[in-house]
């Protein structure tokens, strides 16, 4: 019992830092008047049509890239894990390469590709066409939804390979046997099996559309209009109003509150017994002559996610003029110079990711690692309720939840605004939730009985920990590291509010300068972004000893 | 061309350090050495475009190694923001103050946030560069021009004035900065606004400009070709992609160009106060004064400056000004009728 008492005060103080001050000013602020309780801020956004627009195409937006995701995610899925397409390991590995993409890079990278006039592929276009039209305009809407789809298509690819993974065969060649065709057995076995998937990774695409700040800067703000996030930021220039901000803050919370309810829904009312068993054939399909044809289209979709932009990126970085071919005029070594040597902010920021980084997966992997194993153990009383504690920073997007920290804490008692520690609640918070799911999939993954019998040759509980447990679990809380790691160096939407100029990071430079439009430092520091990214993620491969996406092979 | 700047801020380390250079500072050690010393760094938030803030910041290192700049560079709007998040949570950061929206400095003033300090040097200034009450100084100054590319559209088609860019022709050829990121837009639109109305920029929104963010950038903008014409942005930031060999041209249109002198001042609250005079007396130098006339293509208050022979006069065009009084006065409403305007 003095157990439960110290891990649910630590919990408890934990949660209250992390959510409870923050949301609980947020909530407050944004009904505080000057003679107490009011609505008035929730008129004053709600009812001004900029604010209101900008709503509208945050829905049409996160619908969109919904759609989008799925029309990507789950073919892709369905020939990785289900057809003998060539190249299967590559395409994951693609599918991963996405999936950590910082998106606002991606976006910037398309920027130089797809932007009307001097985008490269539109330049291409034109000269091969003669059209005086482009060919593609990154600066619309359907331009923003393709970017950010591209990026967030690997939430449906995952949901959806996992349980392909996890269907036996058997049903669908028992309907194929009663005399189904092909597009029968897809439409009356798979698709009901698979759509509780779908419909729970069409969410999650949702979600992300809906809390993505930097895409919708960088590609929404030049074409004049604006999402919810980019208002709430636009909100705190100055004179700040940070009341507006909150009150416009609660909706969003709201909404990604609920869908994450009607997910959980979803997926807890899968009903077929059919998933979730481990038995069972799953037979390739054949795709005869079919198969390169598919790969082909595999890589045309990865190219728009990885070749183009990272290649983009790289030629910016060694181009003087970006728009201009990449001949020997235009090389330069210079945008590396200057983005090293000269701009006092690089070096600083560098080291103020990678501190923060480094802190906040050490911290937030003993965390995770400490809370999974005593709700998967059940060794407090009300374990379920610290899991869903733990997991309920996940309805809280970044933008929201920085409003939030800046509220409580650029006031007494606690001022930490102005230190790197504001930045580690917030990612700390951000990053839980991930950093819980994988920690818990692995203590999951460790039987009890071992312990036991540990303990039945009498061993105390610490020891069992030391030799028993932790060096099974060493692996997966590895890889919660890396996943928390990577989750901190690339985030943007919640550091733009809550940096200083003394505590700025990699993600705000690239922003900052991407406001003065200095495209080759962006390139190097983006590339840069990039290869500390992959070299996290090939630690968690080796980690791990699979690649990271989840799925069996 | 970057070559040449360099070799023009070294030739002016190097006369500053040796100390043959006339013009007084380089001469007598300052009084605010030894204090500076001690304290080690200045903090500066500036909103001079960046590769040229970074080169007073090395000059400034050149001439004093034991003191360090700190660079912070962003548009003016957003440095009044975060001086005021700072304030808001006590945090005493910044020692010298740079935007482009002179208002800010009336209402900062106002606050009592800005010490009174007159750098050495600037008596022979223009009144327009020199706050009555002595508490901020014009560092430098540029105009707002209409940028268009060369490669895209002839001398003859180009727009001449202000009001040519309101013609349907130009419908998603041009781009605009944004006045709630930079102050040089800020005091751009304010001066057009005296000068044709907010009707103006109503028209102007019709033809549906890109929108970028600092005054530096419409002129990049051109010069990829993502756009044509550039529809406001400090004429230096043209200037230096023009000397680069970019295909950009400049037209400063006969309506008038609006001038924009950005000031400079430190702050009461400065943490290293020495550090930040010694600075702010070193950008008012004539050398320093000059390599931002030479390298960057800025005008400045400093009267024994010259400039280059490819830009023009301050005193052959017609200069639009604004009161920092003004300025101050209507920012809310030049970003509330922009936004409205253009969108976002």
């Amino acid at each position: 019992m003095d157990r439960s008492i110290a891990v649910w005060v630590g919990a408890t103080l934990a949660l209250v830092v992390l959510i409870a001050l923050p949301l609980g000013w947020l909530g407050w602020l944004s009904i505080s008047g000057e003679h107490g309780a009011t609505l008035a801020h929730y008129r004053d956004a709600f009812s001004d049509p900029a604010l209101q627009k900008a709503l509208w195409n945050t829905v049409v937006l996160a619908f969109w890239v919904g759609l989008v995701s799925v029309a990507i995610g789950a073919p892709l899925a369905w020939l990785t894990a289900r057809t003998d397409v060539p190249g299967r390991g590559l395409i994951r590995g693609l599918v991963l390469a996405s999936f950590v993409t910082p998106p606002f890079l991606g976006a910037f990278a398309w920027v130089m590709l797809a932007g009307p006039n001097a985008g490269i592929l539109n330049t291409v276009w034109r000269s091969v066409t003669s059209a005086e039209a482009p060919l593609l305009n990154i600066f619309t809407m359907p331009g923003l939804v393709f970017v950010v789809s591209i990026y967030t298509f690997p939430y449906v690819y995952i949901m959806v390979a996992n349980t392909l993974a996890l269907i036996a065969s058997d049903l669908e060649e028992a309907a194929a046997i009663l005399g189904a065709g092909r597009l029968a057995v897809a439409r009356t076995v798979t698709l009901p099996m698979v759509l509780p998937a779908l419909a729970s990774g069409f969410i999650l695409a949702v979600l992300q559309a809906l809390a993505l700040f930097g895409s919708p800067a960088i590609l929404a703000l030049p074409a004049g209009f604006h999402t919810v996030t980019t208002q709430i930021w636009s909100l705190f220039q100055f004179p700040p109003k940070v009341e507006q901000a909150a009150a416009f803050s609660v909706p969003l919370l709201l909404a990604t509150a609920l869908l994450l309810d009607v997910q959980k829904r979803l997926l807890g009312r899968r009903g077929y017994a059919a998933v979730g068993g481990k038995g069972g054939q799953r037979r390739t399909i054949p795709l005869g002559r079919w198969r390169w044809p598919a790969l082909a289209a595999c890589l045309i979709v990865m190219s728009g996610a990885i070749f183009l932009p990272y290649g983009v990126l790289a030629k910016g970085a060694f181009s003087r003029a970006w728009a201009q071919p990449l001949s020997r005029d235009n090389f330069t070594l210079g945008n590396f110079a200057f983005t090293f040597f000269e701009y006092g902010s690089t070096r600083a920021a560098i080291v103020n990711t990678l501190e923060l980084a480094v802190l906040t997966a050490c911290i937030g992997a003993a965390m995770v690692a400490l809370l999974s194993y005593v709700t998967n153990r059940r060794l407090v009383v009300g374990h379920q309720l610290v899991a869903f504690l733990v997991l309920a920073p996940v309805v809280v997007p970044g933008v929201v939840l920085a409003v939030g920290l800046f509220i409580a804490y650029t006031r007494p008692p606690f001022v930490l605004y102005g230190t790197l520690w504001i930045l580690f609640l917030a990612y700390l918070t951000k990053e839980m939730p991930v950093g819980y799911a994988q920690a818990d999939a692995t203590f999951r993954a460790i039987p009890a009985d071992l312990e036991e019998a540990g303990r039945v040759l009498g061993a105390g509980r610490l020891r069992i920990l030391k030799e028993i447990t932790a060096p099974l679990a060493k692996s997966g809380i590895i890889a919660a590291w890396c996943f928390i790691f990577i989750g901190v160096i690339r985030e943007l939407s919640a550091s733009i509010l809550l940096f200083t100029p003394s505590t700025k990071v990699m993600s705000v430079v690239i922003f900052d300068l991407k406001e003065e439009g200095q495209f080759g430092a962006i390139s190097v520091l983006g590339l840069v972004m990039l290869a500390l990214t992959f070299a996290t993620v090939a630690l968690v491969q080796a980690a791990l000893g699979r690649d990271v996406l989840g799925a069996r092979r | 061309m970057m070559t040449r700047s360099r070799t023009l801020a070294v030739a002016a380390v190097v006369a500053l350090a040796a100390g043959v250079v006339g013009g007084g500072y380089a001469q007598t050690p300052s009084r605010h050495l030894e204090g500076a010393k001690k304290e080690g760094k200045v903090v500066w938030y500036t909103s001079l475009v960046l590769p040229s803030a970074e080169k007073v910041a090395k000059l400034f290192e050149a001439a004093h190694p034991d003191v360090k700049v700190e660079v912070h560079r962003t548009g003016s709007q957003r440095i009044l923001q975060r001086v005021m998040q700072e304030m808001q949570a006590n945090i005493k950061n910044v020692d010298v103050i740079h935007t482009s929206d002179a208002g800010h400095y009336v209402f900062l003033k106002e606050k009592k946030l800005l010490a009174k300090y007159t750098p050495a040097g600037v008596e022979g200034f223009p009144a327009g560069f020199k706050d009555k009450d002595g508490y901020y100084y014009g560092l430098r100054a540029t105009v707002n021009a209409i940028v268009y590319n060369t490669k895209a559209v002839s001398a003859a088609e180009a727009p001449k004035t202000w009001t040519d860019l309101l013609d349907p022709k130009w419908k998603g050829k041009m781009v605009t900065a944004h006045p709630g990121y930079s102050g040089v837009i800020a005091t751009h639109v304010l001066a057009l606004v005296h000068l044709h109305g907010w009707d103006y920029f109503k028209t102007l929104a019709q033809n549906k400009l890109m929108i970028v963010q600092s005054a530096n950038d419409p002129a990049t903008v051109v010069s990829s070709g993502e756009r044509v014409v550039a529809v406001d942005g400090g004429d230096y930031g043209a200037y230096q992609l023009k000397k680069k060999g970019n295909p950009v041209e400049i037209v400063y249109p006969k309506e008038g160009v609006p001038l924009v002198v950005s000031p400079t001042a430190i702050t009461a609250f400065a943490p290293h106060p020495n550090a930040a005079r010694l600075f702010t007396d070193f950008t008012f130098t004539r050398e320093v004064q000059q390599v931002m006339a030479d390298s960057e293509g800025l005008y400045t208050g400093h009267p024994e400056v010259t400039y280059p022979a490819d830009k023009p006069k301050l005193k052959d065009l017609k200069l639009l000004t604004v009161t920092p009084e003004e300025l101050e006065k209507r920012n809310e409403e030049i970003k509330k009728r922009f936004v409205e305007f253009f969108g976002a």
